[in-house]
This record gives C-alpha cells, sequence and structure tokens, in this order.
C-alpha cells in the first residue's frame, strides 16, 4: 500500500498523526482524517475515477463538494449507498468504494466502447430508435448499460429517525453570511438553528486563504462557532444539510452521522418562523471541445484542494476563466508548488487588482481555450484569441476552469420565490420572497466576503424585526477579498459534440442544438428533450450554461429563456432517512378483530378485507386443495350452518331531529318511514350519479340510527357525511358517531342457523314472525348482551350477532360449541365471495367500480320515486335521458362449465380485437349448480340475456352464455326464512 | 406540508387534515330547477385558478371540523381559515 504520493508535505485541515486506510475499485490506499474520499483519490494519484452515464468517457474528480457532476460512487459495507459525489464522502478507516458506471474499473471499462458510437446515439435517441414495437421492451436493458449505482441488497446496519423542531430563524449555510446572521441573531436571544452541509463550519472560507481583522479568515469562524456553542438558544448542526424547502417555512434537514453513533442519520422537520439562505455560490464550469477530460477542473475546486487538503491536482496548471475569482484560485496553486503556464481569460480587460495577484504569470486576454489533447486525461491545450487568429499548445495536466458563479439559489426557488436574471453578475439571483425568507450572501449575489458579512447582519436584523425583536450590529472585520467581476462566455469557439454542458448526464452543446433544430425551444423541453440537469446533481454546475448557450443561439437574453424549476432535495436524500422509524409492519399497521388469534390458531389464511382490516380468506384442512376448502366453506351454508366473523364492517349512529330528513338525502330510497326495530338496504351515491357505497339502516329509536357501510369504504362515507353536514347543511340537528369498533360481531347463517341461535340460548323470540327478516332486536344470546340483526350477505337465513368486541371470542366460542351438534364450520371471505356471487349481491370494487349507477345494476328498485331529490338523483336522470347506452349487470355461464374466466377479464364483440364491450366482475366455482358462473357488466347486457358473449384472454376466447344475474333463489325464499 | 390554523386546535400540519376538495358554491336547493347546463357545470367545474383558491379541509385527526380555507396555489400562503362554509 502505497502512501499517498501526491500530498504537500504540510498545510491543509487534514489530521497527518490519524493516517485511514481505504478500498476503490478493488485497490487500496491511504489517506488522512479529515479528506473525502475525493482529495484522497487525487492524494493518490487517481485520476480516472469514474465513467461518464451515456458515453462511458474517462472522467476525474472535477468540483471539491455537492456540486461535483463527474465522480459519484457506491459505498460499500454497513455505509451501503449508490451515486455518492466523491466530493462528499468524508473518508473514515476501512472505507470501501466503487466507481458507478463503469465495470470492471473506471480505469478499465469495457462500456468504453459507446465513445465510439458517441455520434451515433444523440439526445432523444432512444426514444426514437426504440419506438417499435414497443419501448418497454428495451427498457430494463438500456436501463442496466445506462444505470447508476445498484441499490443495496441488504437492508443498512442501524436505524434513522426522524425529529421534529420548532425554530425562529433557521439559517441553511455556516459560511460567513450564515455564520454572521446566526451570531446576531443569536446574541439577540431568538431561537435560532443553522444547518451547514459541510463537515466543518466556514463555508467558502475553508477553500480559500483570506484574513479577517488581519487574522486568518478562520480563526474568526473558529471564535464565532465557539460562541454559538455557548448559547443556549441556537442549535448548530455540521454535517447536515437542508434539502427542501416546503410550504409555510417547513424545512427538511437530512443530518448525517449524528452525534448517536447508532443512528445513521436524523431527518429533522423543522417549521421556522423566519428562514434565511446564505447557501453559498457554485462554480459554473467552462464549456469547449473536450471540457470532460481527467484534469479539468473547476478553479475554486483546485483551490480547495491544494488550501484544504494540501493535494495539488497537478503539476503544470493552465487557467481558463472570464472573471476574476480564478486569480485568487490561480495565486493560491502557484503558491503551493503548481507550475501555471497561463491564465486564459475570456474578457478582453483584465482589471488590475487580478493581475496583482498572479504577478510573473502570462495572462492571455481575449483568448479561450478551443479544445483539449490527451485521450485519458490532459496532455495539453489549444488557446486561440476569440475574435478569430493562430492557436497555440500549452502543455499541461491540469485545467482550472471558471464560468463564474452561481447564487444556490435552490433552496430560495424551491420555497415559489421569484428569482431573477442579473446582467451584472451574469446569473439568477434571488429577487422576491413568497415566504419569510432572505437570502444573504453568495447566495444573494454578493461575492464579496465583506459584501456577505454585511448581508449576514441585514438579514438577521430584518428577519428578528419581524419575529418582532431587535438586534445589535456586530464589530464587521475587514477582510482583503477583493471585487468580483465576470463576462460570461457561454460557449467557447467550435464548441460541439464534446463540450459538455451536463457533465453527469453527458448533454453536450451539440445535442442542445438538435433540440433547438427540432423545435424544443422552451428551455423545459430543451431540459426534458436532452435530460441536461436531470441528474443526481440537477446541473449545479451546468444549469446556468444551458440557458445561456440556449439564449446565445436563440439570440435572446437569458432573461427571456428563463429558468427550470428547482425542486427538492438538494442532494440525494436517502428513502430510509425519509422513512425514519415509519418502517416495517408500522409502516400502515393492520387492523384486527378480537378473533384474528382464533382464526390464525385454526388455519386461517389471512386476507386484507380493506381499510387494512385483517379477516380469514379461508380456513386450510389438511389434504384440502384451495378449491377444496373454498367449496366445502359455501356448502356449510348452503346446506347447513356456517359462521363469519364481521367484525369490520362499517357503523356509524346517526343522531337528532333531523336524522331521518338526513339520511333520505343521502341514500337513494326512504329510510325516515323505518319504523323502530326494522331496517332496509340502500345505496348511496354521489352528486355525480355513481354509486358510492351500500349498507343497511336501522332504525333504533325516533331519533336514532344505525347505518352500515362496506368495510373498506367506511372511512370515506364518514368523511362524506360530515362534509355533507358541516358545509351544505348546517342548520340540520344531526350528529354522527362512527362505531365500527364498537361493534363486533359473527353471523350465523345456513338453513339450520336458528336451530344454533336456540342451542346458544338466547332471550329473543327468534320466529319468523316475532323477528323477520330486515329487523334487529335487542336481548342477550349466550348470557352476552347483543343485538341481533336480520341480514343476510349470502343469500341464506343468517343472525348477525352484534356485542361489545371483548365479547365476540366468547360469542364465537358458545357458537362454535352449540353449533357443533349441527356442523356448524367458520368460513372465510372465498366462500363469502362465492356465495354472494351466487346471488347476484353486489360488492363494492367488483361490480361497483365507480362508473355504474343503481339501474345498471338492475336496482332500480332502489331509487326512490316519491323524493323530490336525494344526492344523485338529478344527475342519473341527466344521464339516463341520453338514452346513451350502458354497461349491465348480467350473469354468465361458461359454455365449458370447468372452464373458469379470470375477474377483470374483457368482453368483445364476437372475441374479436375491437373495443370492449365490458368485464366480466366476478367467476367464481358454484356449489348450487357445480360449475363455474360469473357475473359481467356488459353493453347493453340485459337486452342480450339467453344470448352469448365472448371473454377475449391474450390467447383464446372463452364463449359465455349470459343469464339473469341471480343463481340462487331468486325469490329470496331462504334468506327470508 | 401546509400549516393550518384551525379554529378549533390552533395551527396544525397538514397531516392531520384531509384535502376535501375546492369550495363550490352552495349545492342548488332545488336541482330539478337547475338547467342541465348549469348543473354540469356546477358538478364537473371546479375552480382551479392561479392565485387565491377557496378549499375544504377535515381535520380528520383533530376536532372533526371541516374547514374552508383561502390558500394560494403558486405560494400555498394561506389567508383565511374558517369554520364550515
Amino acid at each position: 500500500m502505497a502512501a499517498d504520493p501526491y500530498r504537500l508535505a504540510e498545510g491543509g485541515r487534514i489530521d497527518r498523526s490519524r493516517p485511514l486506510r481505504f478500498r476503490f475499485d478493488g485497490r487500496d490506499y491511504q489517506g488522512f482524517a479529515g479528506d473525502t474520499l475525493a482529495s484522497a483519490l487525487l492524494a493518490n494519484g487517481v485520476r480516472i475515477a469514474a465513467r461518464s452515464f451515456k458515453y462511458h468517457r474517462p472522467r476525474g474528480v472535477m468540483g471539491a463538494g455537492v456540486e461535483e457532476p463527474a465522480v459519484l460512487v457506491e459505498l460499500k459495507g454497513d455505509a451501503a449507498s449508490g451515486n455518492r459525489p466523491a466530493t462528499t464522502v468524508p473518508l473514515t478507516e476501512g472505507l470501501v468504494a466503487r466507481s458507478v458506471n463503469a465495470w470492471p474499473s473506471a480505469r478499465f471499462d469495457i462500456g468504453a466502447a459507446n465513445q465510439l458510437a458517441a455520434r451515433f446515439i444523440p439526445a432523444g435517441f432512444y426514444y426514437k430508435t426504440f419506438k417499435w414495437p414497443d419501448w418497454h421492451l428495451y427498457e430494463p436493458s438500456i436501463r442496466r448499460a445506462a444505470g447508476l449505482a445498484s441499490a443495496p441488497k441488504e437492508p443498512p446496519q442501524g436505524a434513522y429517525e426522524a425529529r421534529h423542531a420548532h425554530t425562529d430563524l433557521l439559517i441553511a449555510g455556516a459560511g460567513p453570511a450564515g455564520l454572521m446572521a446566526a451570531l446576531v441573531a443569536g446574541r439577540a436571544g431568538a431561537r435560532v438553528m443553522i444547518v451547514d452541509e459541510g463537515t466543518e463550519a466556514g463555508g467558502a472560507l475553508l477553500n480559500r486563504c483570506l484574513t479577517l481583522g488581519g487574522q486568518p479568515a478562520l480563526d474568526w469562524v473558529a471564535a464565532v462557532v465557539a460562541e454559538l456553542a455557548g448559547m443556549e438558544n441556537v442549535i448548530h448542526l455540521q454535517n447536515a444539510t437542508v434539502w427542501a424547502y416546503r410550504e409555510h417555512n417547513l424545512m427538511m434537514v437530512q443530518e448525517r452521522a449524528p452525534a448517536n453513533s447508532s443512528l445513521l442519520g436524523r431527518n429533522w422537520r423543522v417549521r421556522a418562523g423566519q428562514v434565511i439562505t446564505a447557501t453559498g455560490a457554485i462554480e459554473r464550469m467552462m464549456v469547449f471541445q473536450g471540457n470532460d477530460r481527467p484534469g479539468v477542473m473547476l478553479a475554486s475546486a483546485a483551490q480547495a484542494y491544494v488550501n484544504r487538503w494540501a493535494v495539488p491536482p497537478g503539476r503544470r496548471a493552465v487557467v481558463f476563466t472570464n472573471n476574476d475569482s480564478a486569480y485568487a484560485a490561480t495565486a493560491d496553486i502557484a503558491r503551493a508548488g503548481i507550475e501555471v503556464a497561463a491564465i486564459v481569460d475570456a474578457r478582453d480587460g483584465v482589471p488590475d487588482h487580478s493581475r496583482a495577484l498572479v504577478p510573473g504569470i502570462e495572462v492571455l486576454a481575449g483568448q479561450a481555450v478551443t479544445s483539449v489533447r490527451g485521450g485519458r486525461r490532459v496532455r495539453a491545450v489549444s488557446v486561440a484569441p476569440i475574435r478569430g487568429g493562430a492557436d497555440r499548445q500549452l502543455d499541461c495536466d491540469l485545467l482550472a476552469v471558471s464560468g463564474g458563479w452561481n447564487p444556490a439559489v435552490h433552496l430560495y426557488s424551491q420555497s415559489r420565490s421569484k428569482i431573477a436574471w442579473n446582467e451584472g453578475l451574469a446569473t439568477f439571483v434571488p429577487d422576491a420572497p413568497a415566504q419569510a425568507v432572505r437570502a444573504a450572501g453568495a447566495a444573494n449575489g454578493a461575492m464579496e466576503l465583506d459584501r456577505a458579512l454585511q448581508e449576514g447582519v441585514a438579514a438577521a436584523l430584518a428577519a428578528l424585526g419581524d419575529l418582532g425583536r431587535s438586534g445589535q450590529v456586530p464589530e464587521l472585520p475587514g477582510s482583503d477579498d477583493l471585487p468580483y467581476t465576470v463576462s460570461p462566455l457561454w460557449t467557447a469557439p467550435g464548441a460541439g459534440a464534446k463540450s459538455f454542458l451536463d457533465i453527469q448526464n453527458d448533454v453536450t452543446v451539440a445535442d442542445i442544438e438538435l433540440a433547438l433544430r427540432e423545435g424544443y425551444s422552451n428551455i423545459e423541453h430543451v431540459k426534458r428533450y436532452t435530460t441536461g440537469g436531470m441528474g443526481i446533481d440537477q446541473g449545479k454546475t451546468g444549469n446556468v450554461n444551458i440557458i445561456g448557450a440556449v439564449a446565445e443561439r436563440q439570440g435572446k437574453s437569458p432573461d427571456e429563456v428563463g429558468v427550470t424549476t428547482f425542486r427538492p432535495p438538494y442532494t440525494p436524500v436517502e428513502f430510509g432517512a425519509i422513512a425514519g422509524r415509519r418502517a416495517g409492519p408500522v409502516v400502515l399497521p393492520y387492523r384486527h378483530t378480537p378473533l384474528t388469534r382464533w382464526h390464525k390458531n385454526n388455519g386461517a389464511v389471512m386476507y386484507e378485507a380493506g381499510a387494512r382490516w385483517r379477516r380469514p380468506g379461508y380456513y386450510r384442512r389438511a389434504g384440502e386443495s384451495f378449491q377444496d376448502t373454498v367449496n366445502r366453506e359455501a356448502r356449510t351454508v348452503r346446506e347447513g350452518v356456517g359462521i363469519y366473523d364481521g367484525a369490520p364492517l362499517g357503523k356509524y349512529e346517526i343522531k337528532g331531529p333531523d336524522a331521518g330528513t338526513f339520511l333520505d338525502w343521502i341514500y337513494t330510497n326512504v329510510m325516515s318511514s323505518l319504523t323502530v326495530g326494522n331496517g332496509r338496504y340502500g345505496l348511496m351515491l354521489t352528486d355525480d350519479g355513481l354509486i358510492l357505497d351500500d349498507g343497511v339502516a336501522f332504525r333504533l329509536a325516533p331519533d336514532r340510527f344505525l347505518i352500515s357501510t362496506s368495510t373498506g369504504n367506511a372511512d370515506a362515507v364518514g368523511q362524506y357525511m360530515e362534509k355533507l353536514l358541516q358545509i351544505e347543511r348546517p342548520d340540520w340537528r344531526v350528529k354522527i358517531t362512527n362505531v365500527t369498533s364498537q361493534w363486533a360481531n359473527a353471523t350465523i347463517c345456513g338453513p339450520k342457523a336458528r336451530e344454533v341461535m336456540a342451542a346458544m340460548g338466547s332471550d329473543i323470540d327468534l320466529s319468523p314472525d316475532a323477528f323477520p327478516f330486515m329487523a334487529f332486536r335487542d336481548g342477550h344470546v349466550a348470557d352476552l348482551p347483543a343485538r341481533v340483526v336480520r341480514v343476510s350477505f349470502t343469500g341464506e337465513l343468517s343472525f348477525e350477532v352484534n356485542v361489545r368486541p371483548r365479547d365476540l371470542p366468547a360469542l364465537w366460542k358458545a357458537a362454535m360449541a352449540a353449533g357443533a351438534p349441527f356442523g356448524i364450520a367458520p368460513v372465510g371471505s372465498e366462500a363469502n365471495h362465492v356465495l354472494r356471487v351466487e346471488k347476484g349481491f353486489l360488492s363494492l370494487g367488483h361490480e361497483v367500480d365507480g362508473t355504474v349507477d343503481p339501474h345498471d345494476l338492475g336496482m332500480s328498485w332502489v331509487m326512490s320515486k316519491k323524493k323530490d331529490d336525494f344526492i344523485g338523483k338529478r344527475s342519473v336522470e341527466l344521464r339516463r335521458a341520453s338514452g346513451r347506452p350502458r354497461r349491465e349487470l348480467v350473469g354468465i355461464r361458461p359454455l365449458d362449465p370447468n372452464r373458469q374466466v379470470p375477474e377483470g377479464a374483457p368482453l368483445t364483440p364476437g372475441g374479436r380485437k375491437e373495443a370492449t364491450e365490458g368485464f366480466v366482475t366476478a367467476c367464481v366455482w358454484s356449489v348450487v349448480e357445480n360449475r363455474w358462473l360469473g357475473l359481467a357488466l356488459l353493453t347493453d347486457g340485459r337486452a342480450r340475456i339467453g344470448g352469448r358473449a365472448h371473454v377475449r384472454l391474450p390467447d383464446e376466447v372463452i364463449e359465455v352464455e349470459l343469464c339473469d344475474p341471480i343463481f340462487h333463489d331468486p325469490k329470496g325464499e331462504r334468506l327470508r326464512s | 406540508m401546509l400549516l393550518i390554523d384551525c379554529p378549533f386546535c390552533g395551527p396544525r400540519n397538514e397531516s392531520e387534515f384531509s384535502f376535501g376538495g375546492p369550495a363550490l358554491t352552495p349545492r342548488p336547493s332545488d336541482p330539478a330547477a337547475v338547467s342541465d347546463a348549469d348543473w354540469v357545470d356546477w358538478l364537473t367545474v371546479p375552480p382551479n385558478p392561479m392565485g387565491l383558491v377557496e378549499e375544504r379541509w377535515w381535520h380528520a385527526r383533530g376536532c372533526g371540523s371541516w374547514l374552508t380555507i383561502c390558500r394560494h396555489t403558486v405560494t400555498h400562503e394561506i389567508t383565511e381559515v374558517r369554520l364550515g362554509r
């Protein structure tokens, strides 16, 4: 294992007493505490550290922070995660990483052959080429070839947590402006959170060599951090990114590596009274042929590597700039021992204060780098005057570029606040706020240190004012930072197919030109067509260059071209961090009836019955197939007696003098005429005339009703009823109480149900005359207080015995004991499905799919003709008046009685490949007809009963006979018995 | 995540609420007296402005009140919250 050969002997913010070993692409290296993976790779001379997304071009580290577009890595082991910019991965002992997009390694990448075909795969290539017969046929293999990191296969070792917080002022960024704002607000006593994505505070000061008040700027940073640490009203987070700015100043903060080492990360959701975005600025790339070659690096990054990590990223450099900031960077890298061949400045006029920073270094004003030589890394560059003239070769292994600076307006813009083009800075800066937010420092376009500090103070004072507080202006230390001026050069002469605007997504100037030629002139369309700015880095270094390049080619100003939308997350966030502890079974917990344990102990296979309720699907017995079990359970009910757990059924009590009026309004039929003790089946429609729910209403007292809803719809119906009462009819005296969990029930059903009830013992007269169908009686069953209801969802004689939930296990036990001589058996939802299909009873989600009205289902009788109005009446009448054909409920019998038809299968005319005329809503093996049969919704179905229809499957057509949808006991004698 | 200032419960996170659609004008008291076109308009053409819109929210995990709020569709600024209609 080699020590890091490219490290300077001294300097930098690394701890040379703490060497760390790490592994990258299968090779072992060494770095130091304080390194990032990127700085450690550079210190070890790893120049090709990645391959590009589309063309697999060799790439090296180009940035020093979150802006890094080129080198994404996949981390292995306990800290497994994908697509992390190497510049944001703090080096740790034993770190294992590999480059993405490359196999077997970035240095020897098999996919690199794509480069040879590069001119055949321009923007939109895949969409144009792989469209026949179907894009989805090609998508998986294309995605695999293009793919980034693979998702870790094992769950992460450790946990994420969420934390909610409130603060008066949240400051995003602990650079000079943010620290100054925190100092002012903290001293004023406001609750302050200052959050910074770096491993230590200081922002850009960490990367530069500046002084404040005559001392190193980082001494000032240390003093401020120390003072903030002493304030109880200040929370200071480092290694934490504000990744989203949501509505009403809700800020999402991802804190990596919190102090509690058992945590992988902590996701803060912070409601802030005021927000200051002091997020700094990001340097732009320069756009010329070959601007992605390893060795091309942002000037600020080169400066950061020598100053912060003591790593010179090359031996001989050329600097290419259009602004002043690169001169300070040049001075720093020259001081670190890098020979600077020349500064190529696109501007004709270079300010004297900049020239004064680099005495003895040649400045080529009014010139541009037009191409790069070297295949696997930069060996030389061609430089030519922008207005034309002979070019010149300069040997170098580092090309430091600076295309100017973009304020990091991402968070500001996410808040829906406006940003505006600033001609002087040639970039977009914060403009009008839409929430309680201010930008300060470089994030606001204040590129010089003194102005950044002043803005930090001003923003804090203004925020304090809005909070009803006041603060004091602190002493401002003077700096030696120099003025910043820029003159944009969007694309260098000759820029084309190898001039990358978006390094990460391999989007070139030629791609943009193609998009414009093909008519994608709006910037949002350019973005989507070329995918420029749609990578994981969201185009941090490239987006404004794309806008500038488009503007240049359209003869517009960048202002007119406009910006694309900034969206969260600012930097990638793990799904686990968003989920926090809400993982596994607690994400959406199941609801259980009091009998779940009994069911499971008795062989039940549990299903979800809607609204997260768990109910038995069927009770498996040894030696039975699935179909055997369902048939046995269905026969038990048809021929003997069965029992099922009906606890999840939705139940509401409707109380008040206007309860009857209310029910008449929401049900299609009349409920107010019910006498106490009796009930009626009804349908609820919405005002668009479609079925919302079905259920039964019972009158408990003159001003009190109990209604049932379908299990899955209970909450929606409750919300709907409350809305009608509170919004539409606030003057009606009606109260609604959800009693779903207050009543549990066991339903005893089958010809022998009455005998079982009698055997259990009840003080209720169970005779048909005393207790008819659709009545309920309060009393006792098996000595338990109970409300017994005579409804039937199976078509057989049924007693739904409602008890307190805690009594349900005792009731069930009593029923099983008393029913044993009659062969009672529990039945699950599979058998219930068979029984209801045989009876033609509708089921929500099968026959009722949000497109049908009662007439379609042959239930015209439920539509009251007596009422002037009820919800849905007007729309049903309107639709019926059109006379257009409707899909109607019919029964189906496959001509082959042993042929099952898949539920949901389409019906087409004659089974031909034509538009469907309906679909099969249910198909079951009937225990009364001993064959497959089912229900279907079919255009003009009722008129076609007696005829035939055709089910069209992918490789066959099934002919079915159409019949009445009630197969069993059409007169309903059995359920009334 | 909106912050909705419930008249009963104070400012609460959107996650306590359930969205109930844009606020329509009151349901016609006699739908049969409304022309077909007006009925269809009332039913199917909800307001969808770029700007302030009135909408219904149910404080489902709070006091159970239906609220009408006035929200800016661009900035999410809530200018008014009232009980019921």
